[in-house]
């Protein structure tokens, strides 16, 4: 396996019942890279991530997740990686730092990595002076800005991010971007879901899914020439429009 | 270790900042301990009596005297109407209509034989049977003393009779609160135990916290340890509290010792928190595992022996009963606080609940699961 590659995906499939939830995928993704996930609602975007980040078996297929074999080593995988789902998930009813803290020692981080690697998330969202209010008491866009932070907090290889920037305003997404850019920089691989088209354009590669298949891999700029349109938002609708599957 | 110790952290810190987690662990056992007792009370009293007396005689003078003077009963009717009595328990003025019919003192003089009838309200069992039985008593009673007032000569021609003299061991003076406390401090310790820990547990199901988990290094084992621990500890807290209480109240001081019964709760918190961790895992909301514990709960109290003598239960509801961790907790309560059982006398009991904790965690772990 090329040392580049941190995601290798070969024929996932994923089956509840009769039903065909990701249906023989097959994509890579570099070291670094910012890879959109893009598809309408029900496409199995959700379910695929899932399965990459070992919360959900898959029925068939062969995947690698930094470096590692998503059935047998499932659990060195979740040492590697960060995830964000759609559901804001730090507990409300802990502080800023509290919150930090936990997750950075459930990763096995050093007191004095924690307290250093606070300090500078702080500093860096800008929100050294809420480091001990509740989370609960936080605005949204601040959450979510926050969830990320602690979700790349043990400085993974990947970040999983479902749906990060849903319900936010404008402003507080470009500045979610910046983070995202940021982590990327700092070599930290990006695998990012998203319904805006916008965001898509941040992407160095985008697929989009259509009925569990992934129906166009390439950078935005390609799929634009390839399918004669003006903007992503085109582009999308050029494929989405093909799906059968009734919206979930 | 590590990890643990922050899972610990974690979970001390919620339940310390809940109010209303706090409230339940604090004012719950004191309001149910204090209130409970007094009314659960086997005893009855103030049983409404309506006498139809259609003798108007000396005898019957005495009796209705005898029995309102016994305590239990109240005279809410005196009346020499059959239908006005009916009409009194219609109206459920009366639980209990004693009939003395006419010629009672006559009769009783002459043929040395006179009969009296007894109406039970039936609607509240237990009332009826024990307020018969009381009555009946006071009836037997007033019979020997006529019997004995008639017989001039005792010593040419002794009545014979046999006394009986009752003591009740290990609670000499059948007192309720001593049997229904240590049995409430049991219920007490299963609902910490069960639902709290099932709520615990759903609620991060609820808000997307466990999925978050889940994709961390954190084990299985570490996650449910990091859970089931804290409510072991807040278990055990409720049970001191719930003595202090019982000692500072009831002046219920365990004959035996206190170390069997926590050895013994410590086991069965083990046993009831499994439960917990197994309601949620079958559970996707708050409202299911609340509906979950409540009806485990009712069948638990119900049939546990707090309120009804297992020994009276119908063969089938016997063996319920031996698969109600709460019955067996029950009798070592009451073993241990009225007859001072020590722990080679609940070997047998300790023995079953380690199978139930081992039994009930097993399940529960083999349930839950990080991947799907």
């Amino acid at each position: 396996m090329p040392a580049d590659k941190v995601i290798l995906v070969e024929g996932l499939t994923k089956r509840f019942g009769d039903f065909t939830a990701v249906d023989h995928i097959s994509f890579e993704v570099s070291r670094g890279e910012i890879f959109g996930f893009l598809g309408a609602n029900g496409a199995g975007k959700t379910t695929a991530m899932r399965m990459l980040c070992g919360l959900s078996m898959p029925s068939s297929g062969k995947a690698r997740v930094a470096g590692f074999d998503i059935y047998k080593e499932n659990e060195k995988i979740k040492k590697n990686i960060g995830y964000m789902s759609q559901k804001f998930s730090l507990y409300d009813d802990l502080t800023v730092k509290e919150n930090m803290r936990f997750y950075g020692g459930i990763y096995g981080k050093s007191d004095v990595f924690i307290k250093d690697k606070t300090k500078t998330i702080l500093e860096q969202l800008h929100l050294t002076a809420e480091g001990d209010k509740l989370v609960g008491s936080l605005p949204l866009g601040w959450k979510q800005k926050l969830a990320f932070s602690v979700a790349i907090f043990h400085e993974p290889e990947i970040v999983f991010l479902d749906e990060p920037t849903g319900g936010v305003d404008p402003v507080t997404r470009r500045e979610f971007w910046n983070l995202i850019y940021e982590a990327s920089a700092s070599g930290i691989t990006v695998f990012v879901t998203t319904h805006y088209m916008d965001e898509a354009e941040y992407c160095k590669r985008v697929s989009i899914m259509v009925d569990g298949r992934i129906d166009a891999l390439d950078t935005p700029a390609n799929l634009k020439l390839i399918l004669g349109a003006e903007s992503m938002d085109e582009v999308f609708l050029k494929l989405a429009r093909k799906a059968t599957r009734v919206e979930s | 270790m590590r990890t643990l110790k922050f899972l610990l952290q974690k979970e001390f810190r919620q339940i310390f900042r809940d109010p209303a987690i706090l409230r339940l662990i604090f004012i719950m056992p004191i309001i149910q301990l204090m209130v409970l007792p007094w009314a659960a009370d086997y005893e009855i009293k103030g049983i409404k009596l309506a006498v139809v007396d259609q003798d108007h005689s000396e005898y019957s003078r005495q009796l209705v005297n005898k029995i309102t003077s016994s305590g239990y009963f109240k005279l809410t009717e005196y009346t020499s109407s059959w239908d006005a009595s009916l009409a009194e328990v219609e109206h459920d003025r009366a639980d209990i209509v004693l009939q003395i019919p006419p010629h009672f003192e006559k009769n009783l003089v002459k043929e040395d034989k006179a009969s009296l009838f007894m109406a039970m309200n039936a609607i509240n069992g237990v009332k009826a049977n024990i307020g018969g039985a009381y009555l009946g008593m006071i009836l037997r009673d007033y019979n020997r003393e006529i019997r004995t007032e008639w017989i001039q000569f005792p010593r040419f021609s002794p009545e014979k009779q046999i006394e009986v003299v009752s003591s009740n061991w290990y609670n000499p003076h059948m007192n309720y609160k001593f049997f229904m406390v240590p049995g409430i401090l049991v219920i007490l310790l299963t609902m910490v135990g069960t639902n709290l820990t099932a709520i615990n547990i759903v609620k991060e199901k609820e808000i997307g916290t466990i999925e978050q988990i889940n994709v961390t290094p954190v084990k299985k084992y570490q996650f449910i340890l990091g859970k089931l621990i804290p409510f072991w500890i807040i278990g055990l807290f409720v049970l001191s509290l719930g003595f202090i209480i019982a000692r500072l109240v009831y002046g219920i001081i365990p004959v035996g010792s206190f170390l069997t019964i926590y050895i013994f709760a410590a086991l069965y918190l083990l046993a009831v928190l499994g439960l917990g961790l197994l309601v949620s895992t079958y559970s996707t909301n708050q409202q299911q595992s609340m509906l979950i514990s409540f009806f485990m709960m009712m069948i638990f109290i119900l049939l546990g022996g707090l309120y009804t003598s297992i020994d009276s239960m119908p063969e089938w509801a016997k063996w319920i009963t031996r698969f109600n961790p709460v019955s067996y907790f029950i009798e070592v309560m009451r073993m241990v606080v009225l007859k001072g059982s020590s722990l080679a006398d609940i070997k047998y009991h300790l023995l079953i609940m380690t199978g139930f904790a081992i039994g009930l965690n097993g399940w529960a772990v083999v349930n839950y699961r990080k991947r799907s």
